[in-house]
């Protein structure tokens, strides 16, 4: 993974210097509130229900032990003992003080970690494939381009007074596994027929309270050419995004009022300029970065073979291991989706535990997904059997991946001061309705995301099936949502009917889970049998 | 309105902006002044005889006046561009790196906090309309 | 009645005017009657607080309880994690928040 240079060092700790600073202004009287917020949002620092709330950067999802160390000592030091990892592939704490926040950074920055840009109206945290430089289908690994991307965005002096958030992914894959269109830059690193590399660049995506899929923009930059033309997209937002009505401020809106073939006459335009500004690295910069990204030394000749012979151990490797593309290794996939748990959270004993495993048996690297789970990507399968024992031993072994419990949530109402409803207990009774994990392995793949609001953090819109907390004069309300999918693909879920009470969502959630056991054929997942019959029949279960 | 901050060595340009649809109209204004939104790139035509370009801020937060900025210095505007309204602190660093070179602040900055935010950044991860060299070039100089 | 809440600038915590000073338990908390807008604008220029509102509140035999959902569980905590609650050693504070 990358390692930091003395350049990129400094550059971290000249932020934590500089928001030092703006703190102390701040606590000096020299900034107001509304002067301040943009700051300390481009720190990462918001205000939460109950207290500031920290989101630190993990980089297109990608850390080491050593870091994990360091997010498990800031639960510790600052905090109230957890994290949360969230669906942008970092991590939030939620007891923040803002007089400590300078000192987190400082410690954050002696590990090459920090909170740039995790939030205000700027380009935020590049997101990638969970599986990157592990699964054998990618055309290469998209992290080099992902943080070639993230210098360039990093204090980028046009772009940090956007009219809104601005959030890339980058995929090397057919299959997508990092929401890719859903994005305001979604970007596939694929090969030419002269297998030459290039971007395929997206845009427009996004989900929130509009959510849309993002049209292709151009199907083949030259890599030498990715920063140039992601310059031309953010300057035509720049200029043109929509800066009179927060809800309507982003890209996608952009996109959809110009319309795809206008915006990409626009881009195209503002591309033949920028193209002579040479504003990309020349290629020596990339082949830098992808040296850190070289497969680690992995050994030959190793068995496939794994022991089965404990039934729970067998449960879980064929549920939580993802085939990896060097023989004799796995990929393997913690969840932090308890049964009755929060989705997401991790103790600091936990991550620390992780961070342990990863040092021990996965050359010492993890990753975060944005579905919220945590991967060991490079492990022998001789030590799955090894690391399950430990998983299991701390409450992290439950065998869900991609399962109707492997939740994804936003905190909600018990935390977030935007949210309309709760998402976590939600979460929590789904979850124990159907923790029978027989039962969730004949419901086969289902992916069920919870937003506590029209936000969306909880990607409700691309869930098969997604539920949207609401505020029905006072009270809580919850709206069903069916057939959307974050993959490739891609589609957004659309509504069934009026909403219902925290019992009635469970029930309806039940319901549905029936009719698709009722009418699937062979080999279809609950999302497949929903396209294939409609939202009718699931209708006529919950309305009669 | 506060002083202004200049990082121009020549005089100061005496001849009051005129805005932008007054000046499309003239034939004989030197300086002339863009608000948030303008298209900046309507002046094209007419930079060379440009002495002074004042971009409005009406918000910190509106950040179109970066891109009007950057884009009159790519396309060659050597005179004075002074970024004029809610001009803070912590934005006039990156105002400097789009090419203003001169700042109109509606409230005065603070002279020390000016000089410290100025001095901040001893490299900087992308080319821009200044002509400091982003770290990936010193990496490979 | 209404009543005025606000976070700690410094430490981020939830705070309730009392009518003298900043408390971070609600049932301390003051009807705020016409005093609102000095008030308010006095504590965020003494940056006492970040920024403070109103909030619809009623008495009850259990102390102040806010009229809206999200104000009960700014008051008490969140509701999946009882040990992180403002009294996490009193098994009924925050009962009355569903």
């Amino acid at each position: 993974m990358y390692k930091y240079d003395t350049y990129d060092q400094q550059m971290v700790d000249t932020r934590v210097a500089e928001f030092r600073d703006q703190v102390e202004r701040r606590l000096a009287g020299k900034l107001t509130e509304d002067q301040f917020k943009p700051l300390r949002l481009m720190n990462g620092l918001y205000l939460q229900l109950h207290a500031y709330m920290l989101r630190v950067a993990v980089p297109y999802g990608t850390l080491n032990s050593e870091q994990m160390r360091m997010l498990a000592h800031i639960a510790r030091k600052y905090d109230r003992d957890y994290g949360h990892f969230t669906t942008r592939q970092n991590i939030q704490y939620n007891w923040i003080k803002l007089e400590d926040a300078p000192d987190i950074l400082a410690d954050l920055a002696t590990v090459e970690m920090h909170a740039i840009q995790t939030s205000g109206n700027c380009i935020r945290n590049i997101s990638s494939d969970q599986y990157a430089g592990a699964a054998a289908d990618e055309v290469v690994d998209p992290r080099p381009y992902a943080e070639l991307l993230r210098q360039w965005s990093s204090f980028h002096p046009e772009f940090s007074f956007l009219p809104r958030k601005f959030k890339f992914a980058v995929i090397a894959a057919d299959e997508d596994r990092a929401a890719m269109r859903l994005h305001d830059i979604g970007i596939q690193i694929v090969k030419n027929d002269a297998g030459e590399i290039g971007a395929r660049y997206y845009a427009g995506g996004g989900m929130g309270r509009t959510p849309m899929i993002a049209p292709l923009i151009r199907d083949f930059v030259p890599i030498a050419e990715l920063i140039g033309y992601a310059e031309a997209i953010l300057r035509v937002y720049n200029r043109y995004g929509r800066r009179d009505n927060k809800y309507k401020a982003r890209i996608k809106i952009l996109v959809h009022e110009m319309g795809a073939e206008q915006f990409i006459a626009e881009v195209e335009e503002e591309y033949k300029h920028i193209e002579g500004l040479n504003l990309d690295a020349p290629a020596a910069e990339l082949e830098r970065i992808v040296a850190h990204f070289a497969d680690p030394a992995f050994a030959d000749g190793l068995s496939d073979e794994i022991d089965r012979s404990d039934p729970d151990f067998a449960v879980w490797l064929d549920q939580n291991t993802h085939p990896h593309k060097q023989p004799g290794y796995a990929i393997a996939v913690i969840s932090l989706k308890p049964t009755g748990g929060i989705p997401g959270d991790a103790s600091s004993a936990q991550i620390d535990l992780m961070a342990d495993l990863a040092e021990q048996y996965s050359f010492d690297e993890l990753r975060v997904t944005h579905a919220q789970n945590i991967v060991l990507p490079h492990v022998k399968k001789a030590d799955l059997y090894a690391i399950w024992q430990t998983l299991d031993a701390a409450g992290l072994a439950t065998p869900n991946l991609d399962l109707i419990s492997d939740i994804i949530a936003c905190p909600g109402l018990d935390y977030c001061s935007l949210a309309n409803a709760r998402s976590i207990p939600v979460a929590q009774k789904i979850a124990k309705r159907f923790a029978d994990i027989d039962r969730q392995k004949e419901l086969g793949e289902l992916k069920l995301k919870i937003s506590g609001c029209i936000n969306a953090c909880g990607h409700h819109h691309a869930g098969h099936i997604g539920i949207l907390g609401v505020d029905r004069k006072g009270t809580e309300n919850y709206q069903l949502l069916l057939g959307g999918s974050g993959a490739e693909d891609v589609s957004l879920a659309k509504i069934t009917g009026p909403g219902f009470d925290e019992d009635g969502i469970i029930d309806a959630v039940e319901k549905v889970t029936d009719v698709y056991l009722g009418a699937r054929e062979e080999g279809e997942r609950f999302v497949d049998t929903y396209r294939r019959v409609g939202i009718d029949p699931f209708k006529e279960a919950l309305y009669g | 309105m506060a002083d202004i901050l200049r990082f121009r060595d020549d005089e100061a340009h005496e001849e009051p902006a005129v805005t932008l649809d007054a000046f499309l109209d003239q034939s004989n204004a030197t300086a002339v002044r863009l608000e948030d939104g303008e298209d900046a790139r309507k002046l094209i035509p007419y930079l060379d005889r440009l002495a002074l370009i004042e971009i409005g801020f009406s918000a910190f937060g509106d950040g179109r006046g970066y891109s009007a900025a950057r884009i009159l210095r790519e396309h060659g505007y050597t005179g004075e561009l002074r970024a004029q309204g809610d001009v803070l602190i912590d934005q006039i660093a990156f105002m400097r790196r789009c090419g203003f070179d001169s700042l109109a602040p509606e409230k005065p900055l603070d002279p020390a906090d000016a000089e410290n935010a100025l001095a901040r950044w001893d490299a900087v991860y992308q080319k821009a309309a200044d002509d400091r060299q982003p770290i990936w070039a010193k990496r490979h100089a | 009645m209404n009543i005025l809440t606000g976070n700690d600038l410094k430490t981020g915590d939830v705070v309730w005017w009392t009518g003298e000073a900043w408390s971070r338990h609600v049932s301390d908390a003051a009807e705020m009657g016409e005093t609102a807008p000095d008030v308010m604008a006095r504590e965020i220029a003494a940056r006492a607080v970040s920024d403070c509102y109103l909030v619809d509140a009623e008495r009850t035999a259990d102390g102040i309880l806010p009229a809206h959902i999200k104000e009960k569980i700014r008051a008490t905590g969140p509701t999946v994690r009882p040990d992180l609650k403002l009294a996490p050693a009193d098994p009924a504070a925050g009962n009355w928040v569903i």
